[in-house]
This record gives C-alpha cells, sequence and structure tokens, in this order.
C-alpha cells in the first residue's frame, strides 16, 4: 500500500485509473530492467510464403526478399528452411527471429540425432514444436514475430500447417501467410482444392509459380526471385533462386501510370 | 492537463489476443447431452481452415467446446486433458463430470489476470444418469444449464434456444404442459437448425458441423445408429456411449 504517499490526485490510491502503484518490499529493482527490450514490432521483415500439397507429397515457396520499412534492403536471404529429411519451413514476418527459430530447430534436429535411436521428428511433431515456443513466447508478451507454413511428407501422409506469433494454429491443404492469404491464397484453393492426391508436380509448380507471379505484381513488398521447395518420399529439395519475368506494357493503358492522353 | 492523464507517454503494446470466430452450442436431455461446434477458424475477413475442431471429447461421458482465441482454446484443452490422464493414473476411474465441471473453474480463474480468452460449454452425463450442460465464462463463473449457445453467432442462437428448450413466449395448449425433456431426435434438429440458420446470418459460421452425443449407461441411443456420418467413439458399449455426427454446412 501507498500509506504516507503525499496524497497526489493524479494517483488515486482508490480508483483503477491510473492504476495505482504499489510499493515494493522485498523485492530487489532490477536495474537493467528499462535495458531489456522486446520485440513490439517486426525491423527486418519477409513477406508472404505460399504452400499446396500435391500428388507427391507438398510445395512452398517464398521470395528471397528480406525488407526494412518499404527499403528492399536484403535481396538474396533464404526464407525456406528444411528440418531434417521430411520437413521444410517457410517463414514471413520478422527475419532475425526466424534465424533464432531456425537455429533452435538444427539443435533440436541433433539432439535427436545423437540419440541414435533411428528416430527423426516427423513434420507434425515439428509443427508442435513450433507452437508451443511461439505460444510461450506471446505469453511472456515477448513474441517471436513470425507466420511460419510447416509442410512435409512422413510415411506417405503429407503435413502442411501454420502457426503464428499468437501461437494460433490450423491445418489445411492449402496456405499462405500475411499478403498472400488475401491475394494468392483464393487462387491456390480453386486450383487444388478436390486435387490434392491427384495434382501432378509440374502443375502444382506452376500454380505456385503463377501464385507468385501475381503476388509481385500486386505485393510492394515483394521480389520477383524466389524459391520452391519440395518434400516427398524421397526428402527435402529446395530450389535455386528463380527469376521471373515480368512485363509492365499494359501499364502504359492504366491512366496514373502511363503517359496521359489526356 | 492538470489532471496528470498526458503525464506519461502512451506505448502501443503487443496484444497477445485475437478473435477465431465460430459457435458452439449445448443441450442437455433426460438421459443424454449432445454438444456441437462449427469447424471454421477465421480471423477477420480470412477463413484460415475450414476444418478446425473446436468440441473435444474428454472422458466417455464428458465433451467439451471451446469457442474464442484458438491457440487458448487448444492449450486450455491439451491442459483439462492432461490432468484428467492424471486423475485416471490416481484414481484408476474417469473424473466425473461435476468434477471436471469444477476443475475447469479452477482452471479458467488460476488466469485471472491473463485469461485464456474462450468460452467454454462442458457437456456429458453426471453419475446420476442425468444429461447436464456446463457453462463457463473465460475467467471461470460457472453453472448447470439445460442449452447454452457461445461464440460468434451466440446472440443468434441462444434466443432461439430459448424458444425452442425452455419455451420461452409459447402457450401450451390448453389442458397440457410443455415437456421438460425433449426426445433426443428433436434435440438433434433444433441443433442442425441453429447451425444451418447462423451460417445463413453470420460470416465466421459454417463449413462443417461436429455434432456430439453423450448417451446414459443402459439408455436407447434412440435411433442415432441410423443416422447417416454417424460415428460411435466410446470404448465400452456397456458404460455411457459418445457418438459424433459430422455434417456439412455452407462454405460461403
Amino acid at each position: 500500500m501507498s500509506w504516507g504517499r503525499p496524497r497526489n490526485d493524479a494517483v488515486d490510491m482508490f480508483n483503477t485509473y491510473p492504476l495505482n502503484q504499489r510499493a515494493q518490499h522485498g523485492h530487489a529493482h532490477d536495474n537493467f530492467a528499462e535495458g531489456v527490450q522486446r520485440t513490439q514490432q517486426p525491423i527486418v521483415t519477409g513477406t508472404s510464403v505460399l504452400a499446396i500439397k500435391y500428388k507427391d507429397g507438398i510445395m512452398m515457396a517464398a521470395d528471397t526478399l528480406a525488407s526494412y520499412g518499404s527499403l528492399a534492403r536484403f535481396k538474396n536471404i533464404q526464407r525456406l528452411h528444411a528440418v531434417g529429411d521430411t520437413t521444410v519451413i517457410g517463414a514471413s514476418g520478422d527475419m532475425s527471429d526466424f534465424q533464432y527459430l531456425q537455429g533452435l530447430l538444427d539443435e533440436l534436429v541433433t539432439d535427436e540425432f545423437t540419440a541414435g535411436d533411428g528416430n527423426a521428428l516427423a513434420p507434425h511433431e515439428v509443427h508442435e514444436y513450433l507452437a508451443r515456443v511461439l505460444y510461450a513466447r506471446r505469453s511472456k508478451m515477448n513474441p517471436l514475430w513470425n507466420a511460419l507454413l510447416v509442410g512435409g511428407v512422413r510415411d506417405g501422409a503429407p503435413f502442411l500447417g501454420y502457426v503464428d506469433l499468437l501461437g494460433t494454429t490450423y491445418q489445411a491443404s492449402t496456405l499462405a501467410t500475411g499478403y498472400g492469404a488475401h491475394i494468392a491464397l483464393p487462387l491456390l484453393r480453386q486450383a487444388v482444392e478436390t486435387r490434392e492426391d491427384s495434382l501432378p508436380e509440374d502443375e502444382a509448380r506452376r500454380i505456385l509459380t503463377e501464385s507468385m507471379r501475381v503476388l509481385f505484381y500486386r505485393d510492394a513488398r515483394s521480389l520477383n526471385k524466389f524459391q520452391i521447395a519440395k518434400v516427398t518420399a524421397a526428402g527435402v529439395d529446395i530450389s535455386e533462386p528463380i527469376v521471373l519475368d515480368t512485363h509492365w506494357s499494359f501499364a502504359e493503358g492504366i491512366r496514373g501510370y502511363g503517359a496521359q492522353t489526356q | 492537463m492538470p489532471d496528470g492523464s498526458f503525464s506519461h507517454p502512451q506505448e502501443r503494446q503487443f496484444n497477445p489476443y485475437t478473435e477465431n470466430g465460430g459457435t458452439i452450442l449445448a443441450i442437455a436431455g433426460a438421459d443424454f447431452s449432445v454438444v456441437a461446434g462449427d469447424t471454421r477458424q477465421s480471423e477477420g475477413y480470412s477463413i484460415q481452415t475450414r476444418y478446425a475442431p473446436k468440441v473435444f471429447r474428454l472422458t466417455d461421458r464428458a465433451v467439451l467446446a471451446v469457442n474464442g482465441f484458438a491457440a487458448d482454446g487448444n492449450m486450455f484443452v491439451k491442459k483439462v486433458k492432461q490432468r484428467l490422464e492424471w486423475y485416471r493414473h490416481a484414481h484408476a476411474k474417469d473424473m466425473p463430470l461435476r468434477a471436471i465441471a469444477r476443475l475447469i473453474q479452477t482452471m479458467l480463474y488460476a488466469q485471472r489476470f491473463f485469461p485464456y480468452y474462450v468460452y467454454n460449454i462442458l457437456g456429458g452425463i453426471e453419475e446420476d444418469g442425468t444429461g447436464a450442460v456446463y457453462s463457463f465464462d473465460p475467467v471461470g463463473s460457472y453453472e448447470r444449464e439445460a442449452c447454452r449457445a457461445a461464440g460468434a453467432a451466440q446472440a443468434l442462437v441462444q434466443p432461439f434456444l430459448d424458444n425452442q428448450i425452455y419455451f420461452k413466449n409459447q402457450q401450451a395448449p390448453v389442458g397440457s404442459s410443455h415437456p421438460v425433456h425433449l426426445p433426443l431426435q428433436d434435440v438433434l434438429s433444433i441443433v442442425i437448425d441453429s447451425f444451418t440458420s447462423a451460417t445463413e446470418r453470420h460470416i465466421e459460421v459454417g463449413d462443417g458441423l461436429e455434432i456430439y452425443v453423450i448417451v446414459a449407461k443402459g439408455r436407447s441411443p434412440q435411433g442415432l445408429e441410423s443416422i447417416r456420418n454417424v460415428q460411435e467413439l466410446s470404448t465400452n458399449p456397456e458404460g455411457d456411449r459418445v457418438f459424433v455426427i459430422r455434417r456439412e454446412l455452407k462454405k460461403d
């Protein structure tokens, strides 16, 4: 309680606002508490990640841009990451938080390998692990500022899952984060849903490529350079960066872009 | 300002909560209980997935529906299930329904100052063989009721249940009275109508419907087995039995 403190109209100890500060007894004051910064906003960010199920497993795509606000700061950052031989994760949001998670996962995979029992983490286990880490961090009000897609194949069963900075999780046969959830996801759903088990690889690749093209035209924080990861029974394969050729001649005809004709 | 309201700079803070839409509902019968929920999970105007279960079998006589912030809901169900498993190992039996209800209130209230942003509805069979529904608020206030709707379409569904289950604003025919409990078939029709109607009028409700039916030990499932897409989940046909009925809802 605050007995003996000077009376102050701005601090009404019998009111709920402003919240009355209680005197500290017993607790040593942490001089460094104010020096600890928690992530309150992302700094260097990646934009959308897309993923779909297809005949042989799952496919995931993300461009190679890491933005600093509206500045295209790093143009060759890999946002797809293999976890063991059966899983791949794709990250949007804060890239330093993602790199921290990569370290965490690599350590986890190593620990699992060192056990020497022949067991490896399945995609749904990696997803659960990430969900617990992200939920625990949000519960400490110190979130890892990411939206992640987790995909993989284990024992012939494909898996696709989402997890974000709040610890929210879900699974579906088509997934997208950020801007992609608004622009690309409807295209992916139309192309993939009900055909997950029959969709051939080249068509899956075409669907993702075209969706990445649409995103590049509409998302100002995207790049026409991206990677596609494929996970099948044979393992994880992350492609070299693919560069899309783009055409802007149509802009000439749009009032406000090209030369004004009237 | 003289009152000091601007003396401290305002800081924008990370918001640890979100709403994931959907609706749940439960109705108690004389010797059965029905717990249902849609399977859509959304955030804002985006549908995240068309199948994310909100209703969970806890034991052969208890089913829990959770609605609100999905991450909290999943964590809460996980922890309730863990506590029930510990109880099973300690006492070699399943926890009774009213004990589960009190456990849930204690677990919710333990988080009073950083609440699970979740509305819980627990349905099942009491030890005396009667159907029961318990409903909770996010910090643990709870009561036993005959029916309850919660979630995005609560305001649409609860008045309908008040009318159809409690017979509010209905006059019984002269010389007769309203029934105290409805038969299972009538309850199932009311549940299905509730969700098809909520799907029509609420954008966060739809995609799929999961209806759990818990039938008291030794009682007739009242023709439940002949319904299409019904699946029995209970392990012992001699005890209380749990069934789930899966149906489609409109996806637009």
